[in-house]
């Protein structure tokens, strides 16, 4: 690897880990700052001013995980476009029906999930 | 490379990291802010803020000062490594955008972190990041309204990722390359994108618009925070500086998609009759202001599909079809936001309610 791509990673990694030092300061700050004084009503969760009824951590069904799985096909699916956008101008014009066939491959599976009710919110 | 040359390489990408973060602190958040409030002022009819400095400057500064002496109150049943780390993790998401956005040039340099040879599709990726912050900060909070904003915010992210890296195809298609810098000097050949392949530049550019509006949540797309049903979503527990930093990495996040449309469809920096800065600024601020702060207060959200009619609550749960007549309720709830209070209710105990606090 060219060391200049190493460079360009390394500068993403410092910001990630200078940023989070940098977002965690004011937290610090505030721990010396800010007036600390601990009642029970305050440390509940708010609910409209009532006392929360249980815990928010119940099962319960996430309407769109079927949708979540087709997205997860889809979003590859991008990314797959992506090299082959880059180089369209100097691809031929069979390189284009190729990819148009991946694409209508994966478009009758999106119409099978479609029948199936996947993309129902219910 | 030598060590030192490593070593200074990271002196550098420090240095950068506290002025980009201080830019967006001081310049996207404080002052979009500050005008997110004055232009929805003049918009409504009111005045907005004007005591605190000329025109009322100076009052978002204020207002951080305010939040920094305000006490963290973390919530007794949260996750509190999650419940803190969810913040930084949204507003660290809101930087990592800026690695690869110029911001014009000085001379012949290009004035940008660094020009990653995958720019545009590293831009999509750390932008798609802030959901993970928000979905942690709404599930650890333990309080329903914020479970519900996460949820909802995750939602929104899986339907309009994936329109949002159809725009940005688009562009590489036609500039051939994922660079930012090299997207902005393929329309010093051509033209503008917005303005190249009559109509797709358009579509493309309102494709891109539209969903990255819905990414940075802002209205019609601000289901996650709706504060009429839910409150404020999934930052209904944070305090103080916890909660600015929501704020902050929304607004870095918002900054970023506004300043990757002007680069990607309105040439970035190139406009011969005005100088560099001039033009990115100005084009910069124009997407801004229409985009972010114009449409926001001024439109209907869209809305969760609602009940099909003649559901009620337990067939919606037991998942069989609605019998008996339609009843059409009229749910202030949207579907999925009311199972989720019906299976709260169903897998507590009346009892579990826990001691009344205070004794």
């Amino acid at each position: 690897m060219p060391p200049n791509v190493v460079v360009d990673w390394l500068y993403v990694g410092v910001f990630a880990i200078v940023g989070t030092i940098m977002a965690a300061l004011p937290l610090a700050v505030v721990w010396l700052l800010a007036p600390r004084a601990d009642l029970p009503q305050k440390t509940l969760t708010y609910e409209s001013g009532v006392i929360p009824f249980g815990q928010a951590w119940a099962q319960f069904n996430v309407r769109y995980y079927l949708f979540a799985l087709i997205f997860v096909v889809f979003d590859v699916e991008v990314i797959y476009l992506y090299p082959w956008a880059v180089v369209f101008r100097r691809l031929s014009a069979f390189a284009f029906v190729e990819m148009l066939i991946f694409v209508l491959i994966l478009l009758v599976g999106l119409a099978y999930a479609w029948r199936k009710g996947a993309l129902e919110w219910v | 490379m030598t060590a030192r040359d490593w070593l200074e390489e990271i002196g550098k990408a420090i240095l950068l990291t506290v002025v980009v973060f201080t830019y967006l602190a001081v310049v996207t958040a404080m002052l979009g802010v500050y005008l997110e409030r004055k232009i929805s002022g003049w918009i409504q009819a009111r005045l907005g803020p004007k005591h605190v400095g000329p025109q009322g400057l100076l009052q978002t500064i204020a207002d951080t000062v305010k939040l920094l002496q305000k006490e963290h109150i973390t919530p007794r049943q949260a996750d509190v490594l999650i419940f803190n780390a969810a913040p930084v993790l949204v507003a660290v998401a809101g930087l990592l955008d800026w690695v690869v956005i110029p911001f014009g040039r000085l001379g012949d340099r290009v004035l940008i972190v660094r020009d990653l040879n995958i720019g545009v599709l590293y831009f999509a990726a750390m932008a798609s990041l802030t959901v993970v912050g928000i979905l942690a900060g709404g599930w650890s909070s333990n309080n329903k309204y914020a479970l519900l904003g996460g949820l909802r915010s995750a939602s929104q992210m899986l339907s309009y990722e994936i329109p949002l890296a159809m725009g940005i195809l688009w562009v590489a298609m036609v500039a051939g390359t994922l660079s930012t810098v090299g997207i902005v000097q393929a329309q010093s050949i051509n033209r503008w994108f917005l303005f190249q392949a009559f109509p797709f530049g358009f579509l493309a550019a309102l494709i891109f618009l539209a969903a990255a509006t819905a990414e940075v949540n802002r209205v019609p797309f601000d289901l996650p925070e709706a504060e009429s049903e839910l409150v404020a979503g999934y930052f209904a527990e944070y305090t103080g500086m916890r909660f600015a930093l929501f704020q902050l990495g929304e607004y870095a996040e918002a900054f970023a998609m506004a300043a990757m449309a002007t680069i990607m469809f309105l040439g970035g920096w190139l406009e011969p009759s005005l100088p560099a800065w001039l033009w990115l600024g100005l084009a910069f601020v124009a997407v801004v202001v229409v985009v972010l702060l114009i449409a926001s207060p001024h439109m209907d959200a869209v809305d969760v599909p609602p009940p099909a009619p003649g559901s009620t609550t337990e067939s919606v749960l037991e998942s069989a079809p609605a019998g008996g007549p339609a009843q059409s309720p009229d749910y202030r709830i949207p579907h999925y936001d009311c199972t989720l209070m019906v299976a709260i209710a169903r897998s507590s105990k009346p009892d579990a309610r826990g001691p009344m606090p205070g004794g």
